[in-house]
């Protein structure tokens, strides 16, 4: 729940609630992306961006390599799986 | 090296605990006066005992793990408010799957579920949110809890309610703040830190600034770290070359993903939908002034506090449990009577046990043989 994962933003879903399709190792889920958008920059441009994910935010962007670094990290710690475990079994999905 | 195969780039490895050792006798440290380098956040932990760290380091460095996992500190009283909230017969209770399982005076929330209550899993609050959108005539609660890494998304989510007027969804605010918690650590008696290994995600949100008391009050470096090992080993690196140096500085060894400011956006939320509270109640530590964020009476219609007029109660943590001494650095996970044998991931009965970030279960999981044998040791040395 604190280490996040690394997601990439494929699809902005939202406008006005500020949501985006992320895609984490071949999971797609529906993320807020408010905290890493700068001012007066539009949500589009996100796209092809990669984030970190934490509890469905994106919450600081990294760069392509550093997420797949991190991803392979997260899969040796068990997190990435935890993760995407909590993803798919959430109660409702957004 | 056992584990050295494992690193991302095993050279790099080798040369950092090269780099360690060179370091480490350079400070006059023993293994009777060891440096104690704690690590804040449970995430460092869980990397640190996944990578069997900590054996592999000089015994002249000893690594104390912090009270740095949110599951790990909440106190019984809160659990039992919980379940006190979802036992309500229109009450759709819902959390991260870590708080599922925390014991509570009369049990978890897992258990309240298994009796009837309606008890859901959330990935996200933003799911919660969702659930309350699709279930117009049931209330929806959605347990808050977490440092500054999991505040931002409790705050956007009532935001996102407030701005849609979701009026049957509201926030059991639990979130707890990191800073009062590490000054209370450096204002302990027993206190023997010699230099922090900074939370990684917590610093993404604040920044790097509130910690700079560290550095000056109390003249501890803190070096805010990345969660790979070698982010982890370059970060023991850079807080002994501060000690060397006779500097107490506040670095940042992990800026590929913490800027030095924060995170503006989210530091916004915070400060539109929380407050301090005046204390709250650690599992273990025991009150902290200022430790914890309630909302703001702004929001008083989505507060779960106020809707359901929560008792906060204090209840005493079983007396054999040793969490406190535990989370302080006082003792080791091995140390506590119930380690192993009465308390266990499967049978929790201190929350250190519970979640993967826990000290105790990560000791267990990790380093249980070696534990075991350190205790035995323990026990005839106490003999
Ligand atoms: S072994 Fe259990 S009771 Fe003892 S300190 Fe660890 S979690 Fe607490």
């Amino acid at each position: 729940m604190c280490l996040g994962i690394p997601g990439k933003i494929v699809e902005i879903t939202d406008e006005t609630r500020k949501l985006a399709m992320v895609e984490i190792s071949g999971v797609r889920r529906q993320v807020n992306v408010a905290c890493i958008l700068k001012e007066g920059e539009p949500l589009s441009s996100l796209i092809g961006e990669w984030s970190l994910i934490h509890v469905g935010f994106a919450m600081s962007r990294i760069n392509e390599e550093e997420a797949a670094e991190t991803l392979k990290v997260l899969i040796m710690l068990g997190e990435a799986q935890e993760e995407i475990r909590a993803m798919r079994e959430s109660a409702v999905q957004l | 090296m056992k584990y050295a195969d494992e690193f991302r780039d095993p050279v790099l490895a080798k040369a950092l605990f090269a780099r360690i050792e060179e370091l480490a006798a350079k400070t006059g440290a023993t293994k009777k006066k060891p440096l104690n380098f704690m690590e804040v956040c449970g995430g460092h932990t869980h990397s640190i005992f996944r990578y069997g760290l900590e054996n592999l380091l000089p015994d002249c460095i000893d690594l104390i793990h912090g009270p740095g996992c949110p599951v790990c500190v909440l106190p019984m009283g809160i659990v039992d408010d919980c379940v006190e909230i979802a036992q309500n017969p229109n009450v759709i209770f819902t959390t991260y799957g870590d708080a599922m399982r925390v014991p509570g005076s009369k049990g978890s929330l897992l258990a309240a579920k298994s009796e009837g209550a309606d008890v859901r899993m959330v990935y996200s609050p933003l799911d919660a949110l969702e659930l309350a959108r699709r279930n117009p005539d049931e209330e929806v609660v959605f347990f808050g809890l977490g440092f500054e890494t999991t505040m931002p998304s409790s705050a956007f989510t009532i935001l996102e309610a407030e701005a849609e007027g979701i009026e049957n969804f509201s926030l059991f605010c639990n979130h707890i703040t990191i800073i009062p918690t590490i000054k209370a650590i450096l204002d302990s008696p027993d206190m023997r830190i010699d230099g922090f290994i900074g939370p990684g995600h917590v610093s993404m949100v604040i920044g790097q600034a509130p910690y700079e008391f560290i550095a000056e009050r109390y003249n501890r470096p803190l070096v805010v770290a990345g969660f790979e090992p070698l982010d982890i080993l370059q970060t023991i690196v850079m807080l002994l070359e501060q000690i060397i140096d006779g500097r107490a500085e506040i670095e940042n060894q992990y800026s590929r993903v913490v800027p030095d400011g924060g995170n503006d956006n989210a530091l916004g939320a915070l400060a539109k939908v929380f407050e301090l509270r005046e204390f709250f109640e650690w599992r273990g530590l025991g009150s902290l002034d200022h430790s914890g964020v309630r909302m703001r009476p702004e929001y008083a219609s989505f507060d779960a506090e106020i809707k359901y007029k929560t008792q906060n109660l204090k209840i005493a943590d079983p007396k054999s449990c040793q969490c406190g001494e535990v989370l302080k650095g006082v003792i080791k996970p091995w140390e506590c009577k119930l380690f192993g044998d009465v308390c266990n991931p499967e049978n929790p009965v201190g929350a250190l046990m519970v979640s993967s970030e826990g000290s105790c279960s990560a000791y267990y999981q990790y380093a249980g043989v070696r534990s075991k044998a350190l205790r035995v040791e323990a026990k005839i040395a106490a003999s």
